[in-house]
């Protein structure tokens, strides 16, 4: 799998077109030809480069952060450095230069790699997680309030949050970015000077990009006495920036952590970080010369042909495109019920698709300019009359579950209505699909829990665009009641 | 339009009976580890030892690939010094040992899953959440 790395020498803004097809095909695949998976990443990302540079969606600031610094050290060295090198010293300008450099390309990491991004679970995953929670809550009919697993980590007790978006339990440290609409692992915030998540992919990046940025700025301003009391201000933001992330490093917290106090001695007496080694030297050690994990994503993978294609949207929400197997013939009870769901789906896509003139519908951007597909016929006996929405199996591993309020979480994709159940020869329709294909259903939105973020760093989660996926969403969970 | 002769691999299709998901075990933290206890799906399928074997390796794979030991060091402080640069050109530790692991996967899939009419998936093609093993029933294959 590639490594996803930003390549600047080989860039090219890529249509976002059909490709050729690829010798990998078989005869028995079909005629279109294989898309990467950035293309229909569910997340609110935008890719360049041929899914070699991944940003957030709002880069206009990252922009203006670029300008800021060009301009600033452009004049440094045109006007500035010519003066310096002959009174002084030519190491000035080289010293400048380098450091410049170093800031730039530090940026440019820290905005273009991928921060960490979990992959959206595969329905089978999905149905599975959901199996063994709803035998826990014993629950019926409507999705039951937010769960999390608690577990113990060095002695301290942790609780995982589930993610409904991402359907996921998140890993420890791992956050849902409202406006990335991603899962990251060990998120620390969303950077809009950067123009991306920070997280555990680029947080050394990030750090270097500060420290550097706040040597580069002393550097500048200290040979110009003049403008010093202007730039002041900037120059001190950033170096209190700096200052402020060395300490998170040599605690091993993460800036979410830290705003929400988790670990603060003041929640309790016996709280303190599982994570931390309990030395600054290994601390700062792990955070920035640990080894780098991969990209979990896989931006410029095939899709494989048989999985359902899903078009991206602008905002994000992926419209699950009916899937074009055929049923089996054997109707078992989770066959029955697997293909009711597809035929409920199958049923309102074309619907949602042709009533391209209603506000309600998302149509792609011609950024995307992917289509929706209309696989919509599906071959089947027809649905079995009862749909059970209980599915009485032997519980494998069940953690402790309790439910709470979901505070930092996105509820915007709710769960599907009819989530009846976890199935087990579901497989011969999702045999290749990877995580980037996995629907967020749009459906009813969850009941009961608060939207928008209350701890965290992340600016608000109510924007237009998603006051109007929300809309969406309801209105295609209506379409779905009434098709039932 | 309906692709009725999309892909569906008679194989695929029919044969698969069940996929089992093998969780994280984060009770030592945010390293990749996985569980180790026996799904009861595979209790006819597999030795519980043979298993067992297998997931200790893949999670002793997967503490090696996220060692801090010498060699990342060194990696990371040449990577800091060259901004980060050297990235374009090398493989970093954590890939070869994700390769090891592919490899790894592969040859238990050959000599001990795939006789039993089980599949190991690499966690990483699921962002390593989860290692899903395919039971495939026990059918004869029909074209």
């Amino acid at each position: 799998f590639p490594p996803g790395k930003a390549s600047m020498r080989e860039c090219e803004y890529s249509q976002i077109s059909t490709r050729s097809s690829t010798p990998m095909e078989t005869p028995y695949k079909k005629r279109t030809p294989k898309r990467k998976k950035w293309e229909t990443f569910p997340g609110r990302n935008k890719f360049y480069c041929d899914g070699r540079i991944m940003m957030a969606k709002q880069t206009g600031v990252f922009y203006l952060t670029l300008v800021l610094i060009l301009v600033t050290c452009g004049l440094f060295f045109t006007f500035d450095c010519p003066f310096l090198a002959q009174q002084l010293t030519p190491i000035i300008p080289v010293l400048g230069g380098a450091l410049f450099l170093f800031v730039l390309g530090t940026l440019l990491r820290t905005s273009f790699s991928d921060p960490g991004v979990l992959p959206r679970a595969t329905p089978d995953e999905a149905a599975d997680l959901e199996r063994q929670i709803d035998v826990a809550n014993g629950t019926k009919g409507y999705r039951p309030p937010p769960r999390t697993k608690e577990v113990v980590i060095n002695g301290q007790t942790v609780k995982l949050k589930y993610c409904f978006t991402c359907k996921i339990f998140r890993p420890p440290r791992a956050s849902h970015c409202s406006l990335c609409d991603n899962c990251v692992e060990r998120f620390d915030h969303h950077c809009p000077w950067v123009g991306n998540c920070v997280g555990r992919r680029n947080y050394r990046f990030f750090y270097m990009f500060i420290l550097s940025l706040s040597f580069l700025t002393i550097f500048i301003f200290a040979f110009l006495t003049g403008t010093v009391v202007v730039c002041f201000f900037s120059v001190w933001s950033i170096v209190g920036l700096s200052g402020f992330h060395t300490y998170l490093i040599s605690s091993n917290q993460t800036t979410n952590e830290d705003i929400k106090g988790s670990w603060s001695s003041k929640r309790g007496k016996d709280n303190y970080n599982p994570y931390s080694s309990g030395n600054i030297f290994t601390n700062c050690c792990v955070a920035l010369c640990g080894p780098l994990p991969p990209s979990l994503i896989d931006k410029r993978g095939f899709i494989e042909a048989d999985a359902p294609q899903m078009a991206p949207l602008t905002n994000g929400i992926t419209m699950y495109g009916a899937t074009q197997s055929q049923q089996s013939h054997m109707c078992d009870q989770d066959q029955c019920i697997q293909s009711t769901k597809f035929v409920l789906q199958a049923a309102t896509t074309p619907l949602l698709q042709q009533r391209s003139s209603e506000p309600v519908i998302i149509t792609s951007s011609p950024e995307n300019g992917t289509s929706l597909p209309a696989r919509a016929s599906l071959t089947l006996g027809g649905p079995c009359s009862s749909l059970p929405l209980g599915q009485p199996t032997p519980p494998t591993s069940t953690p402790s579950l309790s439910c709470h309020e979901a505070t930092d979480m996105l509820p915007i994709h709710g769960h599907s209505l009819n989530h009846t159940h976890p199935l087990q020869e579901q497989a011969a329709l999702h045999h290749y699909l990877t995580p980037e294909e996995v629907p967020s259903p749009p459906g009813m939105l969850h009941c009961g829990s608060p939207l928008g973020h209350s701890h965290t760093v992340q600016t608000s989660f109510y924007n237009p665009a998603s006051q109007d996926s929300l809309h969406e969403d309801s209105v295609r969970g209506l379409v779905k009641l009434s098709s039932v | 339009m309906a692709e009725t002769h999309s892909l569906q691999d008679m194989r695929q299709q029919a044969a698969v009976a069940a996929k089992v998901f093998i969780q994280r075990d984060y009770s030592n933290g945010t390293m990749c580890q996985f569980q180790t206890k026996f799904p009861s799906e595979l209790e006819t399928k597999i030795d519980k030892q043979q298993f067992e074997e297998t997931i200790r390796t893949l999670n002793n794979l997967y503490a090696e690939a996220e060692k801090l030991g010498s060699q990342s060091f060194i990696e990371g402080c040449l990577a800091c010094l060259t901004a980060y640069t050297v990235f374009l050109c090398m493989e970093t530790h954590y890939e070869k040992v994700l390769k090891k692991i592919a490899k790894y996967i592969q040859e238990q899939n050959d000599k001990i899953y795939a006789p039993r009419g089980l599949l190991l998936t690499d966690p990483i093609e699921r962002g390593l959440r989860v290692i899903e093993i395919t039971i495939y029933e026990d059918r004869s294959f029909s074209r």
